[in-house]
């Protein structure tokens, strides 16, 4: 369980406030108009943005204070999710261990990854010689071997085609389905959320709201909502 | 707090400024705190103040003015040898100031060759003695410097705008008002403090031009102090004076221009549409035409003065340039030690007070550091045994002022670009600093190590204050040749010495990029 | 700061311990240059002394009493070699240096009677040109004259000090007068020698503030007899190079012995073609080939070290007022 207990959450002038919890396992949409605090959510459960009042906890355990790096979180951001001058696979390997030369098994490990998110055999391609969406695929890969209790998707695959980012999704359906991993993402767009994501959690009015199931909210939405959706 | 959290850790940062800051506070203390009861200043001091103002002023405004047209011709034409001659217009940047003086006099002097064709033109000989002789020397040095600053700025420029302003079909004026001049006022202010600042410590420059003790300069009043006076407390506090106006003009630069450098990259092709009438064309090939002749002209005097003797030199130059070589090197890796720390720091938006420190090394009167290091080390070690170490630590800080703006630009968008993935993956500062940082910045650490080098290698630096019979760099052995009355030999060696300032320029700039992955 | 001077202190014992002494020689870096004196001496002293010279370089004269002053009580060097007379007065006034007790024959045109310091070399002042171009014969007449000179800052360099004492030896009261007389002929002033010697020997001037015997460098060295010395009527400046004894020397004998050495034939018949000065004692074997084409003043010039130390403060405002017109 995820769990907003009283929080505050500032960016500059703006303000969040969230009081909710999410029950370990869902597929949450964050879905809102447009600068109402989506990214700005997602960025205080990763560590990003530390929040000025109340606190967040993961199965009880208070991460309020935790580094980024320390949460149980792995993150997907719009864009800057490779670093361009690793490759492939080593861009998965950081994933396992941030730092030096990975052991035989954990290069296994990596390659395990890449096969399943269907780029066997380009390990040592550059992220420039990769097309965007099997740089997605690169990224989920190391999502894939964190082996992180939370996924957040921050858009990143605003920038894909719609039937590329559709097989993006169903991919993440299926790997969150294998791990058992809870997922939060920020979408824009109501037939994502449709797609994967059995809740979703309204922000709006810088509020955000409890979860409700995704199909409810989207064909029944509030004044704040329908407004953005048209 | 976790909203504080960073990919890297800002304390090497700040040792190294605190290093940085000690050597040159350090030096100015010890030789202040060394001082007996002197007569504090002088008229005469405050006539060389008026005079290093004036003339620094002159030099910094007349450098970016002439920078200006040379860079904007230099952003919108593609020509053959574009990337060579860039290149080589950064020598006189790097060239020892006796050498450059002397390569100057063969165009500019009495008996130069601009003299040889006025004379046949029946006009008089170029009066190149005096106030506008200095400017016309320090533009000599700073023209590249402030050109390439302008440059960078220039092709900073999303390739977007153009083609936006292609699509408006803007006019040159249009075009100044939108693009230009929106660039200029981001770059001039850093490149007018810079140069600026470079010209406040000039002296042996300032004295030969400027025609006599009319042209006293602040770095000549602390030599004067020193030397015939003995006054160090004097000494100090002149030295002083020139860091603080250093210091409010690097605070001043700062302020109005955040964030810009010099970074690699200036060959990058740029497809413009602007700038295709003829008298554009025409006034191009002028600027760029001039800016050439002027820098290259008086290399090449170098190159011919020197090309004769440079099979006969005597074996123990060629024993000095490898000592310069290594003092070079071992000021490189100084130089990289201090500035990528530093950099990472102010990347990490920390550096105001880093900054500063590394833009001190600009102003820090090199008499005063070697004296006061001298004063420092005397009592721990021989200082005659760590004549190269401090030689090549002093030509480090010296040279740190350029480094950081190669490298603060590229700091700064590696981690904007990286540091949250970074945060995210758990990966240590020592694993962010080796596994993306410093790859990611390749090209500039080449670009910079490859000017340390260069800078080192052609300054005097204070091995004159230290230098044991046996060690000496070339520099002082031109200088010793030049004493010996072996003008010949001092002129071969110049050359030399101007050959392998590039070499080692060039190797470094170009392992950089060669090796830097996108 | 005590416990730094203590860690000296053993530096200084370790090396007295070894073997062989050392004696260290503080002089200026044209010297020590493999074109000076340095080598040849250090290896002719080497040959007779038991012992080990070592010459440290340290730019000019000036620049070599600073760093004694700077070194004070505890400086490693035994002998100071390279002071001149406008010097003296101030190295004296320091009470680092040791009385000596060298006597030797003089071959000075000034007599000499120093308890301090021992002359080593000497030379005159001189203005060099071009042997086919006719130099003015006085300062009066140069700066009638249209003939472009160029001289050194007497604040950084030793020879540009030794004008201006030339000027005030020659004129006195009058010195400001020929001063600006001199400015327009000046048409740039150095930092050092060597700058002003280059602009010289690249055109950039008619004539350089140099040493009479800057001819028999071309001559001897290059075989080039295009350079000479304007003989002037008022007499010529003379430069005359001291060494003395430091009081703090932990090897006074072998300093002693180093003292007397230079003044002997073996230190003698080195100076005259590597220093390009005139020795102080003329050796056995007389002066180089070449030496007796040089010009030999009418009139020896040299103020006293307390003259010249007493004028030069005034003697550099006059200049400065004269010249920053």
């Amino acid at each position: 369980m995820l769990n907003f207990e009283a929080c505050t959450i500032t960016n500059g002038d703006f303000t969040l406030h969230a009081n909710l919890s999410i029950p370990r396992g869902a597929r949450v949409a964050v879905i809102g108009p447009s600068g109402s605090g989506k990214s700005t959510l997602l960025e205080a459960i990763a560590g990003f943005r530390g929040v000025t009042s109340g606190r967040i906890t993961w199965q009880g355990r208070d991460m309020t204070a935790l580094p980024p790096g320390k949460r149980p979180v792995a993150m997907l951001f719009q864009d800057g999710n490779l670093f361009a001058h690793l490759s492939a696979a080593q861009n998965v390997g950081l994933g396992l261990r941030p730092t030096s030369r990975l052991t035989p098994d954990e290069q296994e490990q990596v390659s395990a990854a890449l096969t399943r998110v269907g780029l066997e055999g380009m390990g040592t391609r550059k992220p420039a010689q990769l097309s965007g969406g099997q740089q997605s695929r690169v990224a989920l890969a190391r999502a894939l071997v964190q082996r992180r209790d939370l996924l957040l998707l921050d858009e990143p695959f605003a920038a894909l085609g719609p039937a590329l980012k559709a097989e993006m999704l169903d991919l993440v359906a299926e790997l969150v389905q294998e791990t058992g991993a809870t997922l939060l993402m920020v979408s824009h767009d109501p037939n994502d959320a449709r797609r994967i994501a059995d809740q979703a959690v309204l922000v709006a009015d810088n509020q955000a709201h409890d979860p409700v199931p995704t199909l409810e909210l989207l064909d029944n939405p509030p004044a704040a909502l329908r407004q953005y959706l048209g | 707090m976790a909203e504080r959290a960073q990919p890297l850790s800002a304390t090497p940062g700040r040792a190294a400024a605190f290093v940085v800051a000690a050597v040159i506070l350090g030096t100015l203390l010890a030789v202040a705190w060394r001082a007996e009861a002197g007569r504090g200043l002088g008229p005469s001091d405050w006539a060389a103040l008026r005079f290093t103002l004036v003339q620094a002023s002159l030099s910094a405004v007349l450098s970016v003015a002439l920078g200006i047209p040379v860079a904007r011709a230099l952003a919108r034409r593609r020509f053959p040898g574009r990337r060579a001659l860039i290149a080589l217009l950064g020598a006189p940047f790097i060239l020892p100031v006796i050498v450059a003086i002397l390569g100057l006099l063969q165009i500019f002097g009495r008996s130069g060759w601009l003299s040889h064709l006025t004379v046949s033109l029946g006009l008089p000989p170029v009066q190149i003695y005096g106030l506008h002789g200095v400017v016309l020397a320090h533009v000599f040095f700073n023209l590249p410097l402030a050109t390439r600053l302008i440059l960078q700025a220039w092709q900073e420029v999303p390739a977007e705008q153009f083609r936006l302003a292609a699509q408006l079909n803007l006019g040159p004026l249009a075009m100044i008002r939108l693009i230009e001049w929106p660039v200029l006022r981001r770059s001039c202010p850093g490149a007018l403090a810079v140069v600026f600042a470079i010209c406040l410590t000039s002296f042996a420059v300032a004295l030969t031009l400027g025609g006599g003790p009319r042209a006293t300069t602040l770095e000549l009043a602390i030599y004067q102090a020193f030397r015939f006076d003995f006054d160090l407390g004097r000494a100090a506090m002149l030295s002083g004076i020139q860091l603080l106006l250093t210091g409010c003009t690097a605070l001043l630069a700062l302020r109005l221009s955040r964030g810009d450098g010099f970074a690699s990259g200036l060959d990058r092709a740029l497809q413009r549409w602007d700038g295709k009438s003829t008298l554009a064309k025409g006034l191009d090939t002028f600027w760029i035409s001039l800016a050439a002749l002027f820098l290259l002209l008086p290399l090449l005097a170098i190159v011919l003065a020197g090309v004769g003797g440079l099979t006969t030199l005597p074996s123990s130059v060629a024993s000095a340039a490898l000592v310069s070589v290594a003092t070079a090197l071992g000021s490189t890796v100084i130089l990289l030690l201090l500035a990528l720390p530093m950099a990472a720091a102010v990347a990490l938006g920390r550096g105001g007070l880093i900054e500063l420190c590394g833009i001190l090394g600009l102003a820090a009167s090199p008499l005063v550091i070697g004296t006061g290091l001298f004063i420092l080390i005397r009592p721990v070690a021989d200082p005659f045994m760590l004549a190269l170490p401090v030689t090549a630590l002093v030509n480090a800080v010296m040279a740190l002022p350029f480094a950081l703006r190669i490298l603060v630009p590229q700091a700064r968008s590696v981690v904007a670009r990286y540091s949250r993935l970074a945060l995210s993956l758990d990966m240590s500062h020592r694993s962010f600093a080796t596994m993306v940082l410093l790859p990611r910045m390749r090209a500039q650490i080449g670009f910079a190590a490859g000017l340390a080098a260069a800078l080192s290698m052609g300054d005097l630096g204070v091995i004159a204050l230290f230098a044991d019979a046996e060690m000496a760099t070339l520099p002082l052995q031109i200088y010793r040749l030049m004493g010996a009355y072996r003008m010949q030999d001092a002129n071969a060696a110049a050359l030399l010495l101007l050959i392998l300032s590039m070499a080692a320029f060039w190797l470094l700039d170009r392992g950089g990029r060669r090796h830097a992955e996108l | 700061m005590k416990h730094l001077i203590f860690a000296a202190g053993i530096f200084g014992a370790t090396t007295a311990i070894a073997d062989v002494p050392e004696l260290t020689v503080y002089t200026y870096d044209s010297f020590v240059s493999d074109w000076g004196p340095g080598p040849q001496v250090k290896e002719a002293f080497e040959a007779t002394c038991g012992c080990t010279l070592k010459l440290v370089g340290i730019e000019d004269g000036a620049a070599l009493l600073a760093r004694v002053r700077l070194e004070g009580t505890n400086t490693d060097a035994d002998v100071v070699l390279g002071l001149d007379t406008n010097l003296i007065t101030v190295a004296k006034g320091t009470g680092l240096f040791a009385p000596h007790a060298i006597v030797a024959d003089y071959t000075l045109p000034i007599d000499w009677a120093d308890d301090t310091f021992v002359p080593y070399d000497w030379g005159y002042f001189a203005f060099v040109h071009n042997a086919d171009t006719p130099a003015p014969t006085n300062f009066k007449a140069l700066a009638d004259s249209d003939t472009k000179i160029v001289i050194q800052d007497p604040r950084s360099s030793t020879p540009g000090l030794g004008l201006l004492m030339w000027v005030k030896a020659a004129y006195g009261d009058e010195a400001p007068m020929i001063w600006e007389g001199l400015s327009d002929n000046i048409i740039t002033v150095t930092k050092g020698w060597s700058e002003a010697y280059g602009l010289f020997l690249e055109g950039e001037a008619d004539m350089v503030l140099s040493y009479t015997t800057s001819p028999a460098y071309h001559l001897i060295a290059e075989e080039d007899a295009s350079k000479a010395a304007a003989a002037f009527d008022e007499g010529h400046y003379m430069q005359v190079e001291v060494a003395a004894k430091l009081a703090s020397t932990d090897q006074p004998d072998l300093a002693d012995q180093f003292l007397a050495f230079m003044v002997s034939d073996a230190f003698q018949t080195i100076i005259p073609t590597t220093n390009w000065m005139y020795p102080a004692v003329t050796p056995a074997s007389g002066l180089p080939d070449g030496f007796d084409t040089l010009i030999t003043p009418e009139k020896s010039l040299l103020l006293s070290a307390d003259e010249a130390s007493a004028l030069r403060d005034k003697a550099l405002d006059e200049w400065l007022n004269a010249l920053s017109r």
